[in-house]
């Protein structure tokens, strides 16, 4: 884990005290609601429906044990004693008081964390590989440069007022586990032909009312560079980019308008008189980042697969929870375990503060103390002794989360909707649950196979619908919540946008529907294809007459 | 009625009769005309400026059992909570 | 309005004709980028300083070749979440070299002072309000800094590797 220096608490101080004192003014009325909004907005302060909504990042999803018992902490302190694991890796809490938001940052600053720019037109918290550090595929480990890029960007004096939000995925490995091509900027860790390490950079990805999977911009970057190519992309951005009209304000639709190659062309523009700067990274700096991120000490183990193949086989819960929960490590004798927060009987990425303070005592006992947050809303502990498994697999049923069910139907990436959000069209919480409920039949989820549903509760797409394998957006007809439906979206490294089924269901139907698309693909599936393979097989046309009839 | 957030802690709260606000819909004041409406959006937008509230809007409400009940599904929601258990 | 730099209010000796239509025969004036362009050479021939004020769609190359004429610039904030000239201020003082007054007029909030100095404005026209307190709230928030501008702040890359 990366921790702060001296330099890093002073700025995360100094953040806090500034805050304190522009609430102050706010609270006095030296300043209106329309000054104070981008202000808030930039230390992660929402006003949702029923209350203010803070937001703390988790800078690349990664956290130790002790931020995660602050976490709790706050929750008890400030909020209703639970909190909400995002897509973009943050934590957020909903029902905290303006009057308090200083005093909880300044909790978080005791344990290295902030909410600087979790909101607002500006770079927001920079997301990563959730097996970042312990992949077989790796390269090189991505936090390093999600760090690097959390520090150039944290109150950048120029970019902190651009066009719209900024968002920057970083993957050290080939498999795309963090949806980069889904960000303004997607950053994947390849060779070149010369074996070196670099950057494939992608750029214009995003999603909201008009999705783009991103175009690659430069095939190749040598990692010194990464700054300065960053800020010529941004200062383009920055200066071309549209600000009138705010649903055409993204880098997505700069790149769309202006075109590929003469964005490029304007970028190297802007690169060639940066390049060689201050900004080019010494490896001193790359280095001393990097022993923060140097492998835990661990133990000297040949693989247990006899023993868990032993407990696989007298335990069928079990064996499941490994199958479809538990990821191959780097290191032998251990294993990535991953934690749904989708179980049956909570929101989905809601975590009590309960759950919070066991969790980091696992996390303490049987990970190094450290855990992720991935942008699925699941929970990771990355360095698991695969003799543990078992016990921890006791311990995490006793908290509720060890529902085995990573990557199947009831897996679903959810925002919180209209319960909560103030932009929202419909509910998505009830969606998720009555789905989780529908299919709770772990056979026949296990059946059904790696499966994502993704729901929206409005346009602005938090909730991933265009790269759901299924997708379910929320609107609003004359009042009612209805549900549209597209199929074949991806987020991997064959990142594709979902196609449209055709007109929505109401709120009562649409789980129906789920389970109308799904019988259909059962029907016609060859052996060993997952949903989304015979989608891209078959198209749309079985599913669209089992949904509506032929006409 | 009237709906807003309070400033300071940002929960709903509604104008009431007293011109105060109120976290309960049915300590609410209802306007019975358009005059009263507009009387009482100025009040509210003054409350705004005094740094009481923040947004407040007016909304339709019907009465239910005795209750007002706002007529659009997300100002209800506003009124009564989220509609999923909040985890404990 | 009031003129605040480095050196606390000041007064503004400059007279803003930029969204006038007659340049004015005398005074020491800030033009619009038209103006200049319509009356360069009758500009350059008058003895007193002058200043040229950019809208944020009108960027500083327009004017990089002819920057010796001018002893005030001024960047325009339309509105304060357009952010445009805080670019614009970075190049003219970074790449053009510019080294005489950058002002910021238009929508200027005390909370972006800093940010604002940063990349290179010492002087802010703001609301008479806001000169009272504008320093001590704009400059006392941060003594760190991450990025290296052209400000002459070391940034903490640069203090921890000893370098400028
Ligand atoms: S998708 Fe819409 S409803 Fe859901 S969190 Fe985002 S803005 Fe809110």
């Amino acid at each position: 884990m990366y921790r702060y220096d001296e330099f890093d608490t002073r700025l995360v101080q100094e953040r806090v005290e500034q805050f304190r004192r522009q609430t102050g003014r706010r609270l006095n009325g030296e300043m209106d609601e329309d000054q104070f909004l981008p202000l808030r907005l930039m230390n992660g302060v929402y006003l949702q429906l029923h209350a203010y909504m803070l937001r703390i990042n988790v800078p690349y999803g990664a956290m130790c044990s002790r931020q995660i018992r602050q976490l709790a902490h706050i929750a008890r302190t400030y909020d209703k004693g639970y909190g909400h694991f995002t897509t973009r890796q943050n934590i957020q809490f909903n029902w905290i008081q303006l009057k308090d938001v200083p005093d909880a940052q300044g909790d978080l600053a005791e344990v290295e964390m902030h909410c600087i720019q979790s909101s607002g037109n500006c770079i927001r918290n920079t997301t990563s590989d959730q097996y970042a550090g312990v992949a077989k595929d790796e390269i090189e480990d991505p936090r390093v440069y999600c760090e690097i890029i959390r520090q150039w960007s944290t109150l950048h004096p120029e970019f902190s007022y651009l066009p719209r939000k900024f968002k920057i995925a970083v993957t050290g490995s080939p498999n795309d586990r963090a949806a980069i091509a889904l960000h303004d900027i997607g950053l994947r860790m390849h060779r070149n032909k010369n074996g070196e390490p670099g950057f494939e950079v992608l750029v214009g990805g995003g999603q909201g009312r008009t999705p783009f999977v991103a175009k690659t911009i430069r095939d190749w970057l040598p990692p010194e560079h990464l700054l300065s190519y960053l800020e010529a992309i941004l200062r383009v951005y920055n200066m071309d980019g549209r600000r009138d009209n705010k649903w055409k304000a993204r880098i997505k639709i700069l790149v769309h308008q202006t075109g590929l190659e003469e964005f490029r062309r304007l970028v190297d523009t802007e690169w060639e008189q940066i390049r060689d700067s201050v900004l080019k990274l010494p490896q001193a700096e790359i280095d001393r980042i990097n022993a923060y991120f140097a492998p835990p000490d661990y133990e000297k183990l040949d693989d247990a697969g006899e023993a868990v193949a032993a407990w696989r086989a007298d335990n069928a819960d079990f064996d499941a929870w490994v199958r479809v929960n538990v990821a191959d490590h780097k290191t032998p004798g251990y294993a990535i375990v991953n934690i749904s927060l989708k179980s049956p009987n909570q929101p989905p990425g809601d975590m009590t503060a309960a759950q919070m303070d066991a969790f980091a005592n696992l996390a303490d006992e049987y990970s190094f103390g450290e855990l992720r947050v991935n942008h699925r809303q699941n929970l990771v502990l990355a360095d698991v002794e695969q003799l543990r498994l078992w016990e921890l697999w006791e311990k995490l049923r006793a908290l509720d989360l060890a529902t085995p069910n990573i990557g199947h139907v009831s897996d679903m990436i959810v925002c919180p909707g209209l319960d909560y959000c103030s932009l929202a069209n419909a509910r998505s919480i009830p969606i998720a649950q009555e789905i989780n409920e529908r299919f709770s039949d772990m056979d026949r989820a296990h059946d059904i196979g790696e499966l994502t549903i993704n729901i929206s509760g409005c346009m602005n797409a938090c909730g991933h619908h265009h790269v759901g394998h299924i997708g379910i957006l929320g609107v609003d007809k004359r009042g009612k919540e209805f549900y549209q439906f597209t199929l074949g979206g991806s987020s991997d490294q064959a990142a594709s946008l979902g196609d449209r089924t055709g007109p929505g269901f109401p709120a009562d139907k649409a789980v129906d529907a789920v389970e109308t698309i799904l019988n259909t693909y059962i029907e016609i599936r060859k052996d060993g294809e997952r949903f989304l393979d015979t989608y891209r097989r078959m198209g749309m046309a079985p599913f669209k007459e089992a949904l509506y009839g032929t006409f | 009625m009237i709906i807003a957030n309070s400033l300071p802690n940002g929960f709903v709260v509604f104008l009431t009769a007293e011109n105060g606000w109120a976290h309960d819909i049915d300590k609410g004041v209802i306007a019975e005309s358009d005059a009263e409406a507009d009387a009482m959006l100025r009040t509210a937008k003054q409350a705004e400026h005094d740094c009481a509230v923040v947004d407040p809007n007016l909304i339709t409400v019907e009465i239910v059992d005795g209750q007002p009940c706002p007529t659009e599904y997300r100002e209800y929601i506003r009124a009564t909570g989220p509609s999923v258990p909040t985890p404990s | 309005m009031a003129l605040f730099n480095e050196g606390g209010l000041a007064e503004d000796l400059f007279s803003d004709v930029s969204i006038g239509d007659e340049l004015p025969a005398k005074g020491t004036l800030i033009v619009s980028l038209n103006q200049w362009r319509e009356n360069r050479d009758k500009l350059i021939g008058r003895s007193e300083p002058l200043g040229i004020r950019l809208k944020s769609d009108e960027k500083p190359e327009e004017i990089s070749a002819d920057l010796r004429h001018f002893s005030v610039i001024a960047l325009e904030f339309p509105a304060f979440r357009d952010g445009r000239a805080y670019s614009y201020a970075r190049l003219l003082r970074e790449r053009y070299g510019y080294t005489g007054e950058l002002r910021a007029v238009g929508d200027v909030l005390l909370e972006q002072l800093h940010f604002m100095h940063r990349v290179g404005f010492n002087a802010f026209s703001i609301t008479d309000d806001d000169a009272m307190r504008a320093w001590e709230i704009a400059a006392a928030d941060f003594s760190v800094w991450y990025q290296p501008t052209g400000d002459g702040r070391a940034s903490v890359m640069a203090l921890r590797h000893g370098r400028r």
